[in-house]
Formats: C-alpha cells, structure tokens, sequence
C-alpha cells in the first residue's frame, strides 16, 4: 500500500514543472472562452469534460466563429488525434489493470501526464504500483486545469473589450506552431494547409478548416516519406 | 445549447481516443503512416486557423498595411521564432496591436 502512495506521490512531484507551465495556459484558457461567447459554467465544464489544453482553445475559437457542432467536434478530433498514439504508448503497461482503472487512467490521460510517465516506465518497467504514478500526474494536471480555468474566467471578465483580449487566441497558437516548424516538411504543412484556409475561407460550415487541415497533414506527410535517407532538407 | 452538444461530443472522442489502445492491447496496432500524419496534426490546424485570423479582414483577404493584425501577427511570429517562449510571444502579439491601433 505504502509502494502505491510513494509511487503517487513521485507521480505529483514529477508533474510539479508542467503544472507551472500550464497554469498561464489554463488562465489564457478561461478568460478567452468567455470573450468568445462560452458562458461560464460551459467555459469551465469544457476544462472537465474534453480537458485538453489546444483543443478547448480551439472548440473556443471555432464557437466564437459560429461554426456548427459537427465541424467543431471534427476539428477537436482531429488536433486530439495525437492521444490515440499515448494510449498505444502505454498500453503494454497498464494492460494487466481492471477496467475501471483503464477508464479513469484514459480520462487523465494528457499530454503533460502522459510525458513523465512513459519516461517512468521506460526507466523502471512495467511495476505493481506503476499506474498510480500516472494517477498521480494525471490528477494533480486536472486540479491545475480546473483552478486555472475558473481563475482565468475570473479575471477576464474584468477585461475591457477594447484591449481585443480575443486576438490573444490566434496567438496563442502561433506561440505554439513556429517553434515547431523544424523542417521543410514541417513549414510546408503549415503554410499549405494556411494557404487552403484562405482560399477556401467562404466555404460553408467552417468547412475550410478542416480541408485545410487535411492538406496540410498530407503535404507534410508526403513530403517527409519523399526525404532522402541521409536527411538533407 | 449546440455549444454543449459540441463540448459532450467532442469530450466523448476526446475520451475514445486516449481509451482506444488501453482497451483493445494486443488487438490492434497504429499503422506507420498514420504515426506520421499525426506529426503534422499540429501545425496543419493551428495554421488554417491562423492565417485567416491575421489575413482575412472583414470578410475579404487585407495585405495592406492597415491590417493591424497581420503586423502584430508578424511581429509575433518573430517572437515566437527567436525566443520560443509562449507567454513572451502572446504579450509581444497582444502590445503589438494596441500600440498600432493607437497610432494608426
């Protein structure tokens, strides 16, 4: 019992650092919901109920815009893609589990929890208390989320219209694209799915964003199967 | 209402996603060229949504300099670039705006 608490607890510690980092993020979270029109119980529960960070900001931008449910519930799929690769990841570890634990470990399961523990058990193996390492992170990410959340709801409601709090959001996204363009086929996804999204901006139901997505997922994929063994870009 | 159908949806698959391979171990395996798409899920989405914010004015494609939110949007890709600091670039985007909209 006591191997389970330790191994929760070094889950929390190991999670420390990304709870400071995704606090502000939180925050800019609460407060851009609610400047685009989430009331604030729905800006909130967002944080509970899809709880992944560039997903509610991108449901948040797409209600701003008034796109329909199906297309803001297909983009979210798509930019959440990424999460069926960390349950692939660690699903050799956690395959001895009951159910109920492999519920409540996939609903923990984000970026930042996922992060420490798949270096956790690559550095120790599959253990008997390993997965309350992951319930330690994953728990200790979702209290920071909630609280950052209500306090950013919280302090942009005091922020006047004229400061356009609202451009904050297509920022936030460029902070988090530009130091990820490492490579040729990297900028081409970028600016050819940017390059659709504007030449298929008038298309109904924000259908634009999701062609556009699409091409730039498949530009970039091309391109990479295309690059020459040694590397050169 | 729509938006709360949007949000239980879309958490469902959220859900479903992170679910997927804990569940099915041993049944299934992501094939290799969708492990590589999904490098590119990121970049794709946030610049379709990105390019239309900062270039799309009212409507209609802007270029001008009077698209004060397509220079405070350079202005932050340079920040971004330099210093890859999320916070620092969203301030450096944010000032950027309200100074040009003040002396425009």
């Amino acid at each position: 019992m006591s191997q389970n608490r330790a191994s929760f607890w070094a889950g929390v510690r190991a999670e420390l650092p990304l709870l400071i980092g995704g606090f502000p993020f939180g925050m800019i979270y609460g407060a851009l919901a609610l400047n685009a029109g989430l009331s604030i119980v729905a800006a909130q529960l967002m944080s509970s109920i899809i709880f992944a960070g560039s997903a509610q900001f991108v449901a948040a931008q797409l209600v701003h815009e008034a796109a329909p449910v199906f297309v803001i519930v297909l983009t979210i799929a798509v930019v959440n893609l990424r999460h069926m690769l960390y349950s692939a990841s660690l699903a050799p570890f956690l395959k001895e589990l009951p159910l109920r634990w492999k519920v409540l470990l996939s609903y923990l399961l984000t970026d930042e929890a996922y992060a420490p523990t798949i270096i956790r058990y690559e550095a120790e193996g599959a253990t008997p208390s390993g997965h309350f390492f992951l319930l330690g992170a994953g728990l200790a990410l979702w209290f920071d989320w909630q609280v950052s959340t209500a306090l950013g709801i919280f302090l942009g409601a005091a922020i006047p219209d004229s400061w356009s709090l609202d451009f904050a959001l297509p920022l936030t996204f460029i902070a988090m694209v530009v130091p990820v363009l490492k490579n040729r086929p990297l900028v081409m996804s970028a600016l050819s799915a940017g390059l659709v999204a504007l030449l298929a901006y008038d298309l109904p139901f924000k259908l634009g964003l999701i062609l556009a997505a699409l091409t730039g997922i498949t530009v970039g994929t091309i391109l990479e199967g295309r690059k020459s063994p040694k590397g050169a870009l | 209402m729509n938006i709360w159908l949007a949000m239980i949806l879309g958490g469902l698959i959220t859900f479903g996603m992170r679910f997927s391979f804990i569940y099915l171990f041993g049944r299934f395996e992501i094939p290799e060229t969708m492990r590589r798409a999904l490098h590119y899920v990121p970049p794709a989405v946030l610049s379709a949504i990105i390019f239309p914010e900062l270039l799309i004015r009212s409507g209609s494609l802007d270029l001008s300099f009077d698209n004060t939110r397509l220079l405070a949007g350079i202005v932050a890709i340079a920040v971004a670039w330099f210093t890859k600091n999320t916070l620092l670039t969203i301030l450096a985007g944010m000032v950027a705006l309200l100074l040009l909209q003040i002396y425009k």
